[in-house]
């Protein structure tokens, strides 16, 4: 479901970082084939934070992952800023992730590596000039997420807490232009979840950073700019802040 | 030390040595695949040692020759095996031009018993003490008292000999010692060593050498030594030699190519040969499964964190460097105790068998690069597991 609005915009994408059109998918084979999403049709504002909800096996983290180039895109379209990603390349899909950030349930941080190294990770990707102030793009995020005394702390010397806290960092240091997040608070508590919503807010006014995120924490819903609602692999509600 | 070490990996990956920043967390598991590749480069430098040994203590007796060419019988491998060559050979062979002169080398296996009753195997040559068979001034040196009957020099290298018996020979009191139904007197000494069919030399004059070994024929040495005049090729006579003598019952050959018929003989037909080249795979083999056993432990253990590094965007050959990078380390790391506990065992086998184990230069390139190779290839195996690491999955 796509409001009308959305509709008129659809002939100009480049506005949208994600646009969604007649998107299905598909779990299985043969017999055991299953359909998961149906029809989808809605574009993602840019530097707003859209969240996805619905009952689990809504097809929310399918979406999730088809925008985030991380599944193929089988029937209909996602356009992701200004490239179609049915039919790409496993390198064009590659290339396009490192546009995004991830925030993952889990934190997924190398346990061999230190606070600063993992956050590190989410730089190196994009080259050697992106590595230049490394340190101190690392220890500013992680500073900001109240990290700056266990910079060289190895992930076995956090909490989960913390841990959380340096995947945000990780996700964030590369400055993406959209990131997705799954359960990103989880592990959180209020003061430290409300920090992490209200620097993903701020990069959505100040860098024009887009969130989509599955949540069903009732503090982030509130500071949602749009809250778009699954149930069985259809958008159901489509709620949009002023 | 580990902090320059990763400051000297990161600036050769050009990336965070991720590779080492993983064997190193879990000090227990890299401590035991270092322990693997070692072993595996213990069993593959012994082994290697061994055929060196073995070809080593092929070469020396052809070494002490003085001779540019040997005439053989046509059937012969090695100095001990083959039927003898008809003396008139040597007759002919000194008619061609360039050969300056001729010794008939006689060769035979005595039995020296100990007074323990152990017994030393010794490889006899029988030699004409008025012709310069040797290469070797200790041993011409001595040649005179090789003239009387039943004295013989001995190699004093000779294995499991008490160090005493040499010692009362250098201090001028002969041995004699049973053989063959006579009595030998061991008045000098020379040096080559034993190998690994025999456990020393002994000379003795060629008529000694008849007596002692009664069936032989005077007229029927093992081989004729050849000396050739100065500027004269080696592969011009030999060439030449072949064409003049009955192939059937007699081969020219340079000493060289004589070493290298002799040494592919014993490395590739003889057992003991074919089990050290059988070792050295086994070696190979173990230092593959160990070092895939590790990498793919490794792979699988950080899937998550790799399928989190592929969503953000790592490509494939990211992942392939990280685990190159781990099979290169345990294999230059594990080199490094392997080799030095080789050349430790290498001396300790060396001081107890008498065969010539030494760690060569190349050697150590060669297995150091093998290893390279072999850790190479398990982690080569052991990115198939890579696959698994699918970002999807994570949410």
């Amino acid at each position: 479901m796509i409001d009308t609005a959305d509709n008129s915009l659809a002939t100009s994408t480049a506005s949208y970082p994600i646009v969604v059109r007649d998107l299905g998918h598909w779990f299985g084979e043969d017999e055991a084939r299953k359909q998961v999403l149906f029809d989808l049709d809605f574009a993602v504002d840019a530097g707003k934070l859209t969240v996805l909800m619905g009952a689990s096996g809504s097809g929310k983290t399918t979406l999730l992952t088809l925008m985030g180039c991380l599944r193929r895109v089988e029937q209909g379209s996602v356009m992701l800023l200004g490239s179609e990603l049915h039919g790409a390349s496993e390198p064009t899909l590659v290339e396009k992730r490192r546009h995004l950030g991830f925030i993952f349930q889990a934190h997924n941080l190398h346990d061999s590596l230190t606070a600063m190294q993992n956050v590190r990770m989410g730089l190196e990707v994009h080259g050697e000039r992106a590595m230049a102030h490394w340190q101190d793009a690392a220890a500013h995020l992680l500073s900001a997420l109240g990290l700056q005394e266990r910079l060289d702390y190895l992930p076995a010397k956090l909490s989960g807490g913390q841990k959380q806290r340096v995947a945000v960092a990780r996700a964030l240091v590369g400055n993406p232009d959209i990131v997705f997040a799954d359960e990103p608070t989880a592990a959180l508590d209020k003061d430290t979840g409300a920090v992490v919503v209200h620097m993903l807010k701020q990069l959505g006014r100040e860098r024009g950073t887009t969130t989509v995120m599955v949540t069903h924490d009732n503090r982030i819903l509130e500071l949602a700019d749009r809250i778009i609602t699954l149930e069985d692999g259809r958008i159901v509600d489509d709620l949009r802040r002023p | 030390m580990m902090r320059r070490l990763e400051a000297f990996f990161e600036k050769l990956t050009g990336r965070l040595p991720i590779g080492w920043l993983q064997l190193v967390h879990n000090k227990m598991r890299f401590g035991a695949a270092l322990a693997g590749v070692a072993f595996a480069d213990i069993l593959i430098l012994m082994q290697l040692g061994f055929m060196g040994g073995l070809v080593d203590s092929i070469k020396f007796p052809y070494h002490q020759m003085s001779a540019d060419l040997i005439l053989s019988a046509s059937d012969m491998n090695t100095l001990a095996d083959g039927g003898p060559v008809p003396r008139q050979r040597m007759y002919e062979a000194l008619a061609v031009s360039g050969v300056k002169s001729a010794s008939p080398l006689y060769y035979g296996k005595i039995d020296w018993k100990q007074p323990d009753g152990t017994v030393r195997t010794l490889d006899t040559f029988g030699i004409d003490p008025a012709r310069v068979t040797f290469a070797t001034p200790e041993i011409n040196a001595q040649l005179d008292v090789l003239k009387l009957p039943d004295m013989a020099l001995l190699d004093r290298r000779t294995r499991n000999v008490p160090k005493a018996v040499f010692q009362r020979i250098d201090a001028g009191q002969p041995i004699t010692f049973e053989a063959k139904g006579r009595t030998l007197t061991v008045e000098k000494l020379f040096s080559i060593g034993g190998g690994m069919t025999t456990d020393g030399y002994l000379i003795v004059s060629d008529q000694t050498f008849l007596n002692l070994f009664p069936q032989r024929a005077a007229g029927a040495p093992n081989h004729i030594l050849l000396r050739l005049d100065a500027g004269v090729s080696r592969d011009a006579v030999a060439m030449e030699l072949r064409q003049r003598l009955p192939g059937y019952d007699t081969a020219a050959r340079t000493i060289d190519e004589a070493i290298t018929k002799d040494t592919a003989y014993q490395t590739t037909q003889r057992p003991v040969g074919i089990v050290f080249g059988f070792g050295v795979a086994i070696g190979i083999l173990v230092g593959c499964i160990i070092v895939y056993q590790v990498l793919s432990t490794d792979v699988a253990d950080h899937i998550r964190e790799y399928a989190t590094f592929k969503a953000i965007g790592y490509p494939q050959s990211f992942f392939l460097g990280i685990v190159f990078e781990e099979a290169l380390i345990l294999a230059v790391f594990g080199f490094i105790p392997g080799v030095i506990v080789a050349m430790l065992l290498y001396a300790l086998v060396s001081s107890v068998t008498g065969l010539p184990l030494n760690m060569t230069l190349v050697r150590a390139i060669s297995v150091l690069i093998g290893t390279m190779a072999m850790c190479m290839i398990s982690g080569a195996v052991a990115t198939r597991k890579l696959a698994r690491a699918n970002p999807a999955d994570l949410f």
